[in-house]
């Protein structure tokens, strides 16, 4: 079972529909089944919006959700979900969870933003979540804000868009994606797929 | 490297029952290109970018129709939507955000009610937050019509045709507002909108191609992306359109509901011309 946290923020039914595809029982969890985390294969975070507010929101599931990520359960944050894996972010004034060292800060001023649409990756080095991609595939961005950890190994694949942002980082069985892949067409549902795997590896 | 998007609208007559995507208008009669979540599954197939559908009904006792084209729609189209056509509130928003929209494209409202776009973005983030301009050229050709329109801070823009401004329409392009579409494009920036789907009256409907002159203008003075849209007929005009401006995407119906062009056809024709597309 792969639980998506459902913490009341955006996109939950579209990971929800997407891991559908791929995975044969994904869960929706509320505030009242804090536990059923415990009992997950997989945790997946998502997030969009303002930071503050998904900070805010998520705060109740922190403690249980590092407990998780101790015990080794595979956890992925999507979008703001990923940034919230970080300590701070400029665009609000709430504290992140920490499990990242790092920051997450506004895109240069010299290009568009959001970064809206569909870019690649530059993999800086191979793992699970991305077997199968290459950088000639497509993924669909949409943010304000970046992730910068403080350790750079942190990220595992960055994209170019005035200049090279942390596109996917990990951190032993916790990942984080800037990018939709329950957005993102085929490329994206495999990486769903890809996270799955992992999941399932481990039970 | 970001990829120009290239985006179909699907313009949803939801008086029938599912919604219709209309086609065009032949012999007097609307004619259809078919059931909303179908032909969506179809452009997704085809390579599509994002989808924007909108409502042309527009009434308030059908919304409850277009909620329901979404969900069935984002349980099986995994690209970006956006939902468009009569958005009156951060209400009417939320329905189609539950449904599974990711983004709304809010017009009328916005015109009428400045605080929605904020309020839109606040809650539900500027990345969901597309506000459309339909503009119209106001050409001006003596001394007293460029004091009359540069009066409330319009900016004139040169086109082939002579020195213009543009005037942002609503309600469907039946009421004329005496906006500057220019200006409105950097307050709704201000006010959080992440996106602006910008449509050229003159052109929409023309197959002539995009108003170059108006998507300019608006892309070179405001930092977030910007979607062209508006009389589109051929594979060339897109590549026009990336080349003499920094629109973000474009954005089409007919051809493509027509059969016209595959969205695939597109993109390889751009792909060819160096424009930077994600096959």
């Amino acid at each position: 079972m792969i639980a998506i946290v459902d913490y009341g923020i955006g996109n939950r039914f579209s990971i929800y529909n997407g891991l559908k595809r791929v995975y044969d029982q994904p869960l929706l969890v509320t505030l009242d089944v804090v536990a059923s985390l415990k009992d997950a294969a997989g945790i997946i975070v998502p997030g969009v919006g303002a930071f503050d507010d998904c900070a805010r929101s998520f705060r109740p599931f922190a403690a249980i959700l590092i407990e998780c990520i101790e015990s080794g359960v595979p956890v992925l944050g999507i979008c703001v979900g990923m940034q919230l894996l970080l300590e701070e972010s400029e665009e609000g004034s709430e504290t992140g969870l920490g499990l990242i060292p790092g920051s997450v800060v506004r895109l240069p001023k010299t290009v568009r933003v959001p970064h809206m649409g569909w870019n690649n990756l530059t993999i800086q080095r191979p793992t699970q979540l991305l077997a199968g991609i290459t950088e000639h595939d497509y993924f669909y961005f949409v943010h304000s804000y970046h992730c910068v950890p403080r350790d750079a190994e942190r990220v595992v694949a960055s994209v170019e868009y005035g200049g090279a942002l942390a596109a996917v980082v990990q951190r032993g069985n916790l990942y984080g994606l800037q990018f939709h892949p329950e957005k993102s067409s085929e490329k994206g549902l495999h990486i769903l797929r890809n996270f799955a795997a992992i999941a399932q590896e481990g039970t | 490297m970001l990829t120009k998007r290239i985006i179909p609208c699907l313009d949803c007559d939801l008086a029938l029952p599912e919604g219709r995507v209309v086609k065009g208008i032949e012999f007097q009669r609307i004619t259809y290109a078919g059931i909303p979540w179908e032909l969506a599954r179809e452009y997704d197939g085809q390579g599509a970018d994002e989808l924007v559908f909108l409502d042309i009904t527009a009434s308030h006792e059908r919304r409850e129709t277009m909620a329901h084209v979404i969900a069935k729609t984002a349980s099986n189209v995994f690209i970006p939507l956006t939902v468009g056509g009569g958005i009156r509130s951060v209400e009417d928003a939320r329905r189609l955000f539950n449904a599974g929209a990711d983004k709304v494209s809010i017009n009328t409202a916005a015109l009428l009610k400045h605080e929605l776009v904020n309020n839109v973005a606040r809650i539900f983030g500027s990345q969901a937050c597309v506000v459309a301009i339909d503009a119209k050229r106001r050409y001006v050709r003596t001394a007293a019509e460029v004091k009359a329109a540069t009066e409330g801070g319009r900016e004139l823009i040169e086109t082939t045709d002579g020195a213009c401004w543009f005037e942002c329409s609503y309600y469907g392009g039946r009421k004329f507002t005496g906006v500057d579409a220019v200006l409105w494009s950097k307050e709704v920036e201000e006010r959080g909108a992440g996106e602006i789907l910008l449509t050229s009256m003159d052109r929409d409907g023309t197959k002539d191609g995009f108003d170059l002159a108006l998507t300019r203008a608006v892309c070179d003075r405001v930092n977030i992306p910007v979607i062209a849209s508006g009389g589109c007929g051929l594979p060339v005009h897109m590549k026009a359109v990336f080349e003499a401006t920094e629109a973000s995407a474009a954005l089409a119906a007919s051809i493509f509901h027509y059969k016209e062009y595959t969205i695939q056809e597109v993109k390889r024709y751009l792909l060819e011309n160096g424009v930077h597309i994600r096959l």
